[in-house]
């Protein structure tokens, strides 16, 4: 099965000649996402497999491994992947970005890669398919390398993707601690000390971080997500940040031993201000794909805030209530996964038919796309945590877990914890603010140019694409306990504990939270009854009184000619977020005089981490570099004294 | 009268005592501060109260006159008299980000509950369970005086620390010996007058109550 | 399931969304006597329920079906939420779909369909409608969620029907921490149900209105669903505030007997509550929409100290 994987997975990834016709190779590459999720799913159920493959270095064979864990973030790759392909086989068909055949090669490079980082069982083919994951994800974030733009945002993901290697590097370098072997059985076996896990577990956090955007590393992911292509979007957001989260539990949960409570704690703070902060800069955005991108650091730290609370439970013994955490987060990922993957995929649709990324520039999408605009409601609502959809599964979770939190026996965690509760309620319910501004300022209203009257909806491939995932959201949301059975032995191997005998006390169509007095919750009754309601309404209503019914212009409260430029735009939209949370922004604004004749008005928000974290930073590199500069200078008969002088020095020493 | 009914009145009153202190960090009118703090010093009295009739203790009686008087009568009035010789009823003060200082005041709340947790354990009072609030009374009013500027304001901070520490007292050991209390009530009395005198003083030399006036320290122009 | 509780689960619903506009018309008529007004009668939302129900229906030329569908949806959500919150009876069958959380869900999905709806027309006062209720919930929801705290962990549950059990069985207990609860549960109930400090029902004035502005462009059949929706949305917040801070004399679904008893309970609770309310808005004065945060964050912060208070004094 292992070896499977990675000959499809690589065989996918051959380019062959006629790529124009990346119809067929993008089609095969759903296949390749199909049978990954059924490979996924089998590996939930299933032992622990692993192998040794006999490529690598001499003496450094590559070790994989499938448990539970890997099947499900390898199911959440398939799941996602495969709609991303079948829409790519749409969406490159009609050019936009660069060489087809490059990006054919890159893209699937970067899926076989994220395959291999999910299976890999020694720490050097870790690192090798993470880098790879790195540099193809990086060349497909600048196929528009001709703007400078993009380029710059390019690079500004390239250096934080490598200062969070490093940091990976160091925590595994710390973690095989003096033993030399690298493969993860060995790690697993290890016991370290206090001092050198606490370290492993800040690196992980820090090396982790930086590719998931956690919250001083996010700086990369609002840049690099709209410079990309949007299906590459999709993938990185959907399923590349999800590779982190998947680093970040198997170091913390499975290689290293001997978790210590603040660990938990300092994930748990990261995690809720990294969701605070992604929810307050979402709401002010006004391009579509940077929108999403801040959704998804507020995303991610929901996830990070789930990882942080369960292994807070985990370090003080209490391993159920750390399964239901870590359900919590577990389906959070995936559901991100969906439900992102399905927003980005819709922004990529939108921008095919208009050619317009700015909010400012959208609007009244709803008549002119309804199959993307009905798709993505289905997204926009699991996203913003509504039942009776997936994300309100996840999220409802999270919140029992985090009420669960005061039989903790610190009572310090006892009452901070519950506070920490309001700040993600604040980002949750924050989120969905931001998703009625995305679907309502993209789909909704007036058109706000003339050309938004020529769009045209996707076609079949596309709809399937959006169709699947949409799928997916709404059988999770409906049916949360027959998906958590199967996720099961994930607990298990994480935490020691499965949730299997609290989900069985009450039948399928209830998820409950530990027993089923505590809390409940049934998606299926909610859409039963409220489809249900709005039948007989509709009925009763034109049996008992029939009515005419009749188009006119609208009201408007009688101010008289409406257009489309009185319509809220993205930036006024988001107008009582950014008075709000001032303190936390970076705001440059310039309001007109009341006598100006054109008045003009301006307004530039920044991130404040650039200003006092990264800004020092740079320019502290570059005085250093200034001061290392001096020995430079071009001319060989120097490098050669330089060469010259240190191999005397070496021999004087030695000898 | 049953036991728990009663803690329970305590508990209630002793919430009641953290309210107003959290009410009085946010107030920004000064009139309503002195109001505030005559209130609490009610919720004192009444509280010393539930605990002299339960427990028959003679000495506690002492303690509510004297709380009656002082703190909800004499000082509130003096104050105000104070601030209508100031001409100062309708000030009002901006406090500098709010929800900032309520945070903190949580943080707060939230660290002497935990400092006093295993004190209140060792104590076998009635009251113990207040302790916790009655530390975070006191630290809230510290917290106030940092915050405010002008000094009727930081005044009234001072005397409600002196009102949660008399409330710490209570709950703890059901109230100080007599002699320290008596010190104590007449040190804040005086201490009011004097108050009372510097502020004209400040104000004559000054132009102004604010305290920053005072930060030029000698000399140095 | 049985079959009484079955019966008695419908009885709920259905008395839910007819008691709803009564509701109404009793806190509009207590304001009209608290502000020397002649009331209008009782019955008077009745009345304009079926006046809209019976009119031509006006829609937009441009309005899309999420346009149409909202008012059922808003409407289908609030009669849910009536079935799920123990007003007459506890441990009905719908009480288990739903806790605390899951209703703040189902208020929130509510919500969001109308600030869609309210854009999908394209009108300037729609999205600014639709910008403030998102906006004004977005606060409502971390002070709501502690406010739940408090009761979730006094009786170590989130289902409202363990609440109510566990408070009104027990012995007569004070709960500082409760009452800190109610106040913030109160403030809360204001804003989300666009009651006089925060929102004024009232008003068709631009720069005010919240959540007249998102229905704007409703007319007839639709109109009135949305406002049948308020009106149950109110009932059903009153309910949650009875249940969690007045839960004495509900029924239970075994004993039909109680049934008369729980209503009569529930009749004078509710009369209570709106004239409460009335006197509430009576005495407030609207305020500025960026006065809403600070109004907010006050609920949230008195939550939180109802929830510290918790732990200090009653364990």
């Amino acid at each position: 099965m292992v070896y499977w994987i990675a000959l499809g997975a690589a065989g996918v990834a051959i380019p062959l000649e006629r790529a124009v016709h990346a119809r067929v190779f993008f089609t095969l590459g759903t296949l390749g996402g199909l049978l990954l999720t059924g490979v996924g799913l089998a590996g939930l159920s299933g032992w622990p497999q692993s192998a040794v493959l006999g490529l690598g270095l001499p003496d450094l064979p590559f070790h994989v491994r499938i448990d539970p864990l890997s099947s499900f973030f390898l199911l959440l790759l398939g799941a996602a992947g495969a709609a991303v392909s079948a829409f790519s086989a749409e969406y490159f068909q009609r050019g936009g970005g660069g060489e087809i055949r490059l990006v054919c090669l890159l893209y699937h490079v970067f899926l076989a890669a994220m395959t291999m980082v999910l299976i890999a069982d020694d720490a050097y083919l870790f690192m090798l398919a993470w880098e790879t994951m790195a540099l193809a994800s990086y060349f497909l974030v600048i196929t528009d390398h001709r703007i400078a733009e993009i380029r710059r945002a390019g690079f500004i993901y390239f250096l934080v993707a490598h200062l969070g290697a490093i940091a990976i590097l160091l925590a595994f370098g710390l973690l095989q601690l003096g033993q030399w072997d690298y493969t993860f059985e060995a790690m697993r076996n290890t016991s370290l000390g206090t001092q050198w896990s606490a370290a492993v577990f800040v690196l992980a956090l820090i090396g982790f971080g930086a590719k998931a955007g956690f919250l001083p590393l996010h700086v990369w992911l609002p840049e690099a997500h709209p410079a990309a292509p949007s299906p590459v979007s999709a993938l990185m957001s959907g399923v590349m940040l999800k590779t982190a989260i998947y680093g970040f539990l198997r170091v913390s949960f499975d290689l290293l031993q001997n978790q210590v409570w603040w660990w938990g704690v300092v994930a748990l703070a990261v995690g809720l201000a990294t969701a605070f902060y992604g929810a307050v800069f979402a709401a002010l955005q006004t391009d579509m794909k940077r929108l999403l991108a801040y959704s998804s650091i507020e995303n991610i730290g929901i996830v990070l805030a789930g990882a942080g609370l369960a292994l807070v439970f985990h370090a003080y013994g209490m391993d159920l209530l750390a399964a239901l955490a870590l359900a919590a987060t577990l389906l959070h990922c995936l559901n991100h996964a969906l439900f992102k993957t399905l927003l980005f995929l819709a922004t990529g649709a939108v921008m095919h038919a208009t050619s317009q990324r700015s909010l400012g520039k959208l609007g009244g999408l709803i008549r002119r796309m309804p199959w993307v605009a009905g798709l993505a409601l289905i997204g926009t609502l699991a996203i913003a945590g509504l039942p009776p959809l997936n994300g309100f599964v996840s999220e409802w979770l999270l919140f029992q877990s985090f009420l669960l939190s005061p039989s903790l026996p610190n009572s310090y965690l006892n009452m901070f914890i519950p506070i920490g509760t309001a700040l993600l309620a604040l980002a949750v319910a924050l989120s969905s603010y931001v998703m009625v501004k995305f679907f309502g300022i993209v789909f909704l209203g007036l058109p706000r140019e003339e050309s938004l009257h020529e769009a045209h909806d996707i076609g079949l491939a596309a709809r399937i694409a959006m169709g699947w995932l949409a799928l997916w959201c709404v059988l999770i949301g409906l049916a949360p306990v027959l998906f958590l059975r199967t996720l099961d032995p994930v607990f298990q191997t994480l935490v020691g504990t499965g949730l299997r005998d609290s989900l069985a006390r009450s039948n399928w169509t209830f998820l409950t939270a530990v027993a089923p007095e505590q809390a409940s919750y049934s998606a299926l009754a909610f859409l039963l009854v409220i489809v249900l309601v709005i039948v007989i309404v509709a009925m009763l209503l034109r049996r008992w009184f029939p009515v005419d019914r009749r188009r006119a212009p609208a009201w408007d409260c009688g101010f008289g000619k409406l257009d489309a430029r009185m319509q809220d735009s993205a930036e006024g939209y988001g107008q009582p977020v950014k008075q709000i949370f001032q303190v936390f922004l970076r705001l440059e604004r310039h309001h007109p005089s009341p006598f100006d004749r054109q008045p003009r008005y301006h307004s530039r928000i920044e991130d404040p981490v650039w200003e006092r974290l990264y800004l020092p930073v740079a320019r502290g590199v570059e005085r250093l570099a200034s001061i290392i500069g001096a020995v430079q200078h071009g001319r060989i008969a120097i490098y050669l004294v330089y060469s010259f002088v240190t191999l005397l020095l070496l021999l004087v020493v030695i000898l | 009268m049953s036991s728990p009914f009663v803690g329970q009145v305590i508990d209630l009153l002793a919430a009641l005592m953290l309210l107003i202190a959290f009410a009085m960090l946010a107030q920004r009118r000064l009139l309503r501060l002195i109001h505030l703090f005559a209130l609490q010093g009610a919720v004192l009295t009444l509280n010393t109260m539930v605990v002299a009739v339960t427990l028959v203790q003679s000495h506690l009686w002492f303690s509510v006159a004297l709380n009656l008087v002082l703190k909800v009568i004499v000082l509130p009035m003096i104050l105000i008299r104070v601030v209508n010789r100031l001409g100062l009823r309708r000030d009002a003060e901006s406090v500098g980000n709010l929800p900032f200082i309520m945070l903190v005041a949580v943080v707060l709340v939230i660290l002497s509950f935990n400092v006093a947790l295993p004190i209140s354990r060792l104590a076998g009072t009635i009251t113990r369970g207040t302790l916790g609030i009655a530390m975070a009374s006191m630290l809230i009013a510290f917290l106030m005086m940092i915050t405010r500027r002008k000094a009727v304001a930081q005044v009234v901070g001072f005397l409600a620390m002196e009102n949660a520490l008399f409330f710490a007292a209570t709950s703890a050991t059901y109230g100080m010996p007599m002699v320290v209390e008596l010190g104590i009530a007449l040190d804040v009395l005086v201490g009011t007058f004097i108050f009372g005198i510097f502020f004209f003083q400040i104000r004559e030399t000054f132009d102004s109550l604010d305290t920053r006036s005072l930060e030029r320290l000698g000399g140095r122009e | 399931m049985s079959v009484s509780q079955a019966v008695l689960q419908l009885f709920q619903g259905v008395l839910a969304v007819a008691v709803a506009p009564l509701v109404l018309g009793w806190l509009n008529q207590c304001r009209a006597w608290l502000q020397n007004r002649r009331a209008p009668s009782l019955l008077q939302p009745y009345r304009v329920l079926i006046k809209l129900l019976r009119k031509e229906m006006v829609l937009a030329t441009n309005a899309s079906w999420l346009f149409r569908l909202a008012p059922y949806v808003v409407f289908a959500c609030m009669v849910l939420a009536g079935a799920i919150v123990p007003l007459v009876a506890t441990d009905l069958p719908f009480a288990r779909a739903a806790d605390v959380i899951a209703l703040v869900g189902l208020f929130a999905l509510a919500r969001v369909f109308m600030a869609l709806a309210a854009m999908d027309v394209g009108t300037a006062f729609g999205s600014l409608g639709s910008r403030r209720e998102m906006l004004i919930a977005a606060l409502a929801e971390p002070a709501l969620l502690m406010v739940f705290f408090t009761p979730a962990l006094i009786s170590h549950s989130t289902a409202l029907t363990t609440i109510v059990d566990q408070f009104s069985n027990g012995a007569l207990q004070i709960h500082p921490s409760m009452a800190f609860a109610a106040v913030a549960f109160v403030m809360v109930l204001l804003a989300e149900n666009a009651r006089i400090p925060v929102d004024n029902p009232s008003t068709h004035l631009e720069l005010t209105m919240v959540h007249e502005a998102m229905i704007l462009e409703y007319s007839g059949r639709h109109l009135a669903l949305m406002d049948w929706a308020h009106a149950l949305k109110l009932t059903v917040y009153m309910g949650i505030g009875i249940a969690l801070f007045l839960p004495w004399g509900m029924a239970h679904p075994q004993n039909w007997l109680e049934l008369p008893l729980a209503l009569a309970a529930l009749g004078v609770k509710l009369a209570l509550a709106g004239a409460g309310l009335a006197l509430l808005e009576t005495l407030a004065a609207k305020m500025r929409i960026f006065k809403v945060p600070e109004f907010l964050g006050m609920a949230f912060m008195l939550a939180v100290l109802g929830m510290l208070v918790h732990f200090l004094v009653e364990t």
